[in-house]
């Protein structure tokens, strides 16, 4: 038995460790409703603080690189639009650039303009998803179907001249398909973009412009919203570079950096757009860039509408494609940020190796870094923001 | 007639039916009629074919399904805890239906502490839903129940504070009497105007504690579903999880009714004879009061928690201060 003196002590001593309250580890994900996929996070919380936390990826590894390497390059095409979704014609440009200048190819300049365009309508259906999709992270439903209405209309543009409105499977090394009725032996140059494309091009983007405007009154103009994401997850520059973040959040920190200005994989130099660059690298910022880049998007398609040339569709290609030995590594501007191809061809139908670099991988390599001391509600704030696709991160 | 009527039992039996048959008419009438109204708001239509026109009955389908799930209780549950929580979150829904007055004479009880009744029985369902969310075994589930408590301590205080202004200005709590008092006051000329004239700094604060109380956007914390899943729902399926739906429906209809009661003049309406149209005028105001409700979930973001405690503490307490001194003033003045 013991003393009743200690006794007490001891149930003092077991009080003291009771109210100690250790750190909870909470898992947010892989499934979970704000992780647009499967990502997982492991977060060291204390009540509403977060003071850690770890994103733990490769839930949805398929294995692209590995399986281009059995595959010919047109086979390739249609497998690398899946890595992301959202923007899925974008991924294949890199890839397509970089077998052509191996081969030496010069790919026709109305071809060009083709892509051109539809990298940019591209550009704004995934911007749009954004626009939408980040205030529902926030709790607001109403502008994810402004922006999706809008969204459809760029879609149905993608689809009449692809056929399809996710994965077009357009492209072809030295150019684009040809349309429905002009074979590939066809001499004439009717019916490549459909009847009135451009037209309703033009249309499409002054509705896009002004839909722009809609989401900046519904979004810009609500102070709930700009309480939960101005001065959130701030991301320094020099943070930023040294992650190798590109795209918008890049933009938004400050650094002038787009490689539709710096590369000439597609003639963007023939037309007259601004970058759009903010100082500070919050939330806000984020969502900012990426409101002007759809205006700045939405222009450049008039222009390019208004430049595209006639001319050939496809540059004169072996109807067996092989590629000469050779390495390059080409890297393009595609929605969330830089993607870039490292093919190695040892010659043949299918190349020896090819290194994808996708944007939305190092654009989330930055979560422990910017989600460290907020509050729960500010990693969805912060994750959203970064606007990232699963399928781009594990590829 | 009048001596069945008379009868305590039959009558009582008769209040139970109506209060019974209120509570889901009531939460289906505004369930819908959010569904239509968003629909509207996003430019989509929503519910369409259910029930022949309108998707009238879209609710009721959703009722029925939910009664044929399973109704899973998590392993490390604490199992009788977690069976009552939704039936203690639904109970104070319904017992806010009692002091409710439709007319002069149709209101289960006139209570002459009917207000205080109002603020104390609201607050049961956050037990209830602090209930859901230690008993579930869940961190998002335990997280969302602390910040449904979290957010009653916030946001009870202001509700509290601008129903004084108005008890001080009626001279009484009972809900009859609030009604019957606005129906002689008069600020200019002959009209009798409801106390939100006067009162619009206490109706607006009550309004927003209102949407607190309710955890519906902007302050939809405790369930904010891209954060917590569904916070303190997240572990309920079948009938459980249709408690909480109903209770969170029934009782935007029952708050409603209580500012619209307090604020809004409840059943008078100036010329029209409150025995015979004061049901229709009190649900008239109620849906106007719900459709504000309605109005700010699709429109606003959820704010964060700390933004939601500087939000009660920082503003709405001291304005609903400040609105008791001034009331007291001028009723001492006036």
């Amino acid at each position: 038995m013991l003393d009743p003196s200690v006794l007490h002590h001891l149930s003092e001593a077991a009080v003291a460790i009771e109210l100690e309250t250790p750190d909870m580890t909470l898992n947010i994900g892989p499934q979970h409703p704000s992780t647009h996929g499967v990502l997982r996070l492991v977060a060291k919380v204390d009540g509403e603080q977060v003071y850690d936390v770890q994103p733990v990826i490769g839930y949805m590894h398929r294995g692209y690189e590995k399986i281009s390497e059995v595959r010919t390059y047109p086979q390739i095409i249609t497998l690398i639009n899946r890595i992301e979704w959202v923007s899925g014609y974008a991924n294949e440009i890199p890839f397509l650039v970089a077998v052509e200048r191996i081969m030496g190819l010069e790919v026709p300049e109305r071809a060009q303009y083709i892509r051109l365009i539809l990298t940019e309508l591209t550009r704004l259906s995934s911007h749009l998803m954004f626009m939408g999709s980040y205030p529902l992270e926030l709790g607001a439903s109403t502008p994810l179907m402004f922006a999706l209405r809008e969204r459809e209309r760029v879609l149905d543009l993608i689809e009449g001249v692809t056929g399809g409105r996710f994965h077009p499977n357009f492209n072809r090394i030295g150019g684009v398909k040809p349309a429905a009725g002009a074979g590939p032996s066809q001499k004439k140059l009717v019916q490549d973009l459909p009847k009135g494309f451009l037209e309703d091009t033009r249309d499409a983007m002054d509705r896009v412009l002004s839909t722009s405007d809609e989401l900046e009154d519904l979004i810009a103009g609500n102070e709930v919203l700009l309480a939960r994401t101005k001065g959130v997850g701030i991301l320094p520059p020099e943070v930023a570079m040294a992650y190798g973040v590109t795209g918008p959040n890049l933009r938004a920190s400050g650094v002038d950096f787009d490689l539709r200005k710096r590369s000439d994989y597609l003639p963007y130099d023939q037309l007259d757009f601004k970058t759009a660059v903010t100082e500070t690298g919050d939330c806000w910022d984020r969502w900012w860039v990426r409101l002007v880049e759809i205006r700045e998007s939405a222009r450049m398609i008039k222009q390019a509408v208004d430049q595209i040339p006639s001319g050939p569709l496809q540059a004169k290609v072996p109807r067996v494609i092989k590629v000469p030995k050779g390495e390059i590594y080409v890297r393009a501007e595609n929605p969330k940020g830089e993607m870039g191809y490292h093919v190695i061809s040892e010659g043949g139908q299918v190349p020896y190796r090819v290194k994808i670099r996708s944007a939305s991988f190092n654009n989330i390599s930055i979560l422990p870094h910017i989600l460290e001391r907020i509050l729960i509600p500010d990693i969805v704030a912060i994750m959203g923001s970064l606007d990232f696709v699963l399928g781009d991160v594990d590829r | 007639m009048s001596d069945l009527l008379s009868n305590f039992w039959i009558l009582l039996a008769i209040k139970l039916v109506a209060i019974a048959a209120l509570v889901p008419v009531s939460a289906l009438v505004i369930g819908t009629a959010e569904l239509k109204i968003s629909a509207h708001m996003q430019s989509r239509i929503g519910p369409y074919f259910a029930g022949g026109r309108f998707g009238w009955a879209q609710l009721i389908a959703d009722g029925i399904k939910f009664f044929q799930k399973e109704d899973i209780i998590p392993e490390d549950a604490d199992r009788q805890v977690f069976r009552w929580a939704p039936a203690l979150v639904l109970l104070s829904t319904v017992a806010l239906f009692v002091v409710i007055p439709f007319s002069p004479t149709l209101i289960v009880r006139d209570l002459d502490l009917g207000v205080f009744y109002v603020l104390a029985i609201s607050s049961i369902s956050t037990i209830g839903v602090l209930m859901a969310g230690w008993s579930s075994a869940n961190k998002y589930s335990l997280m969302g129940g602390l910040r449904a408590a979290g957010q009653l301590i916030a946001y009870e205080l202001p509700l509290v504070l601008a129903v004084v202004g108005v008890v001080i200005q009626a001279g009484t709590m009972s809900m009859v009497g609030i009604v019957e008092a606005q129906a002689s006051f008069e600020v200019f000329g002959t009209i009798a105007v409801p106390y939100v004239a006067v009162q619009f700094v206490g109706f607006l604060v009550f309004m927003t504690a209102a949407l607190a109380e309710l955890s519906r956007i902007p302050f939809d914390l405790p369930v904010a579903e891209s954060e917590l899943v569904m916070g303190f729902v997240t572990e309920y399926t079948g009938f459980r999880f249709l408690f909480f739906f109903l209770g969170e429906y029934a009782s935007m209809f029952s708050m409603s009714a209580i500012a619209a009661t307090l604020f809004l003049g409840g059943y008078h309406f100036p010329g029209l004879d409150p025995a015979i149209w004061g049901p229709v005028v009190l649900v008239a105001k109620i849906f106007f009061l719900a459709f504000l409700m309605i109005w700010f979930r699709w429109t606003f973001p959820r704010l964060r928690e700390d933004q939601l405690q500087t939000f009660a503490w920082k503003w709405l307490i001291p304005v609903s201060l400040a609105n008791i001194a001034v009331t007291g003033v001028f009723k001492v003045v006036f």
